[in-house]
């Protein structure tokens, strides 16, 4: 008994010492990640910082609403291309949303049931599946190859809105998909056999319950299209051409806010306009990853309360 | 024995080449309450779905012998249409993430009534029947979410008679409830079977003993095959069953 009570003592004791030991060992690693959490954010405030105080001093109401004068001055505004990247946006998403939305429904809600009846279609899902998987990893400019290959020249689209909305839209497609199959896997299939129960047909069950709880995710799926259109520049490169004033039609070119960019940066001395044209595309991002928050924040809300 | 709702005849189930239940024959009553009792993964809930048709959702389910709902097969009712007939309770309450109101009246604007009116009288009618009135008559703009889960489970309960079924499926419908919401859903059922056919699944002997009229139960030897050992009225499964297992079950030898 005296030996087994001493035994423990010296165990007590060597737990002690290793408990401090490993105390200490703790206290370093943590302010290791300490340091290289605020390495990582000083570079973004840098980046984000030197940008938006550089780009400042161009902003002024006239930068904002006149158009670039063309050439290689880099003179003038950014009116005509914030436009260009409005309707660019608007147009790409008007193609890819019902599309994407479309496939995601398919591939979550009905490609199952569908596979279950012939081996055929089992193969030609799981194709598509890696499809989608692949063209989220492929880079920007080969959306932009296929897309003059195809939209400008083949079928004659010129550098066009037109052109640059079926590329853009080829290139967000993914994200939409992705992001619209994450929401409705979240949504409990409880749901779906309360709505079924109830002697609603697949397609009420669909639209009534399933989508409306999904749309949180679908709407963030959309707002990082958005952001990917806003701020891609290679694809638009080889599809929008780089006309400096107003499309008046989808056949018409024009150039983004981030081609414009491009266009100061590389072909002309005004550097100054290129920050004042950096400093509008970062709040524009700033502003889309806020709603994106605002948005998701909302979706999780919802996920929680269900239980 | 009254006249009866459901049938089945020679009724087996497979999952792929498992067979989950066996040869089933059974005739559950009209209007009144059927417990359906047994050890776990006798095949008593995946019997249960058998009555809407739920079964058909998953894949790789065949079966063999018949269903009879009113005598008529239900392999040849649309089974949307069965589903407006034959309601279901599930163990996890489960209402939509929408308003207590729009949760109540989902069931009729699905089956396409849209007078607000009529939606209004159903809404109420189903939550009294439902004995949920009372709760949440002042706020049905609120969310089903937010209610408690027993107050949710009647919630579920009211969801399902406002497509006016003649019968109700309940799978463990207390399962995930405390005491006294238990012993509210059980007064309930007791209330309702006046007007309705339901049949209960439940794992707890005293609940069977409590709510039903009639008890069946089942019985799954090395085979994991369900199979139908013995149906009676509740009292006689209780106090006087025929077969040796039903008996071992009754007083808890095992399950």
């Amino acid at each position: 008994m005296e030996n087994r009570t001493s035994e423990i003592a010296l165990i007590h004791k060597a737990q002690a010492q290793n408990l401090k030991k490993e105390k200490t060992r703790q206290d370093f690693w943590v302010a290791v990640m300490w340091l290289f959490g605020l390495i990582t954010v000083s570079i973004l405030v840098l980046v984000v910082g030197y940008i938006l105080l550089e780009g400042v001093k161009a902003i002024n109401w006239e930068f904002l609403t006149t158009s670039p004068k063309g050439g290689l001055s880099g003179e003038g505004g950014i009116s005509t291309t914030i436009g260009t990247t409005f309707y660019l946006v608007s147009l790409t998403l008007l193609v890819a949303t019902p599309l994407g939305v479309g496939a995601a429904i398919f591939l979550i809600e009905y490609a199952g049931e569908q596979s279950l009846s012939s081996k055929f279609l089992r193969s030609l899902i799981g194709v598509a599946n890696f499809a989608v998987e692949t063209l989220a990893g492929i880079p920007s400019i080969i959306f932009g190859l296929f897309g003059y290959a195809l939209f400008v020249s083949t079928l004659k689209l010129g550098f066009s809105l037109l052109s640059a909305a079926l590329a853009g839209a080829c290139l967000v497609l993914p994200t939409i998909i992705r992001t619209t199959e994450e929401a409705l896997l979240t949504v409990p299939d409880d749901y779906r056999r309360g709505s079924l129960a109830l002697g609603a047909t697949k397609w009420q069950t669909l639209y009534k319950v399933v989508l409306p709880a999904s749309t949180p995710g679908i709407i963030t799926g959309i707002i990082l299209s958005v952001g990917r259109v806003i701020s891609e520049t290679a694809i638009f490169y080889v599809t929008l051409g780089g006309s400096y004033r107003m499309p008046t039609s989808v056949l018409d070119g024009g150039r983004t806010l981030a081609l414009h960019l491009y266009y100061l940066a590389m072909d002309t001395r005004a550097f100054d306009k290129a920050m004042g044209t950096g400093a509008v595309l970062v709040v524009m991002i700033i502003l889309i990853n806020l709603l994106i928050d605002l948005v998701s924040r909302k979706l999780t809300t919802g996920v929680r309360k269900v239980r | 024995m009254n006249n009866s709702k459901l049938e089945t005849i020679n009724y087996s189930l497979y999952y792929g080449n498992y067979r989950a239940l066996k040869e089933i024959n059974i005739k559950i009553p009209e209007n009144k309450v059927t417990a359906l009792i047994g050890p776990s993964g006798c095949g008593k809930s995946t019997f249960l779905r058998s009555f809407n048709r739920m079964n058909d959702l998953i894949a790789g389910v065949r079966t063999e012998g018949k269903v009879l709902i009113d005598g008529e097969d239900i392999l040849k009712t649309d089974p949307v249409a069965l589903r407006q007939n034959v309601g279901m309770v599930f163990q996890k309450p489960n209402p939509f993430p929408k308003s207590i109101f729009d949760n109540v009246a989902y069931g009729p604007r699905v089956t396409g009534l849209k007078d607000r009116q009529k939606l209004e009288e159903i809404v109420e009618r189903s939550l009294r029947s439902a004995a949920l009135w009372d709760e949440v008559k002042d706020n049905l703009g609120k969310s089903g979410l937010d209610l408690s889960g027993g107050q949710q489970q009647r919630l579920c309960i009211a969801r399902a008679l406002a497509v006016e079924p003649t019968v109700i499926l309940m799978d463990e419908p207390a399962a995930s409830l405390d005491p006294i919401a238990t012993l509210k859903i059980e007064e309930l059922i007791h209330e309702l079977s006046v007007n309705y056919t339901i049949v209960i699944v439940t794992h707890n002997m005293q609940q069977a003993g409590r709510v039903s009229d009639y008890t069946a139960f089942f019985y799954t030897d090395e085979t994991r095959t369900g199979q139908l050992v013995e149906f009676d009225d509740t009292k006689t499964i209780f106090t006087n069953p025929h077969d040796r297992r039903t008996e071992d079950y009754i007083t808890g030898r095992f399950g």
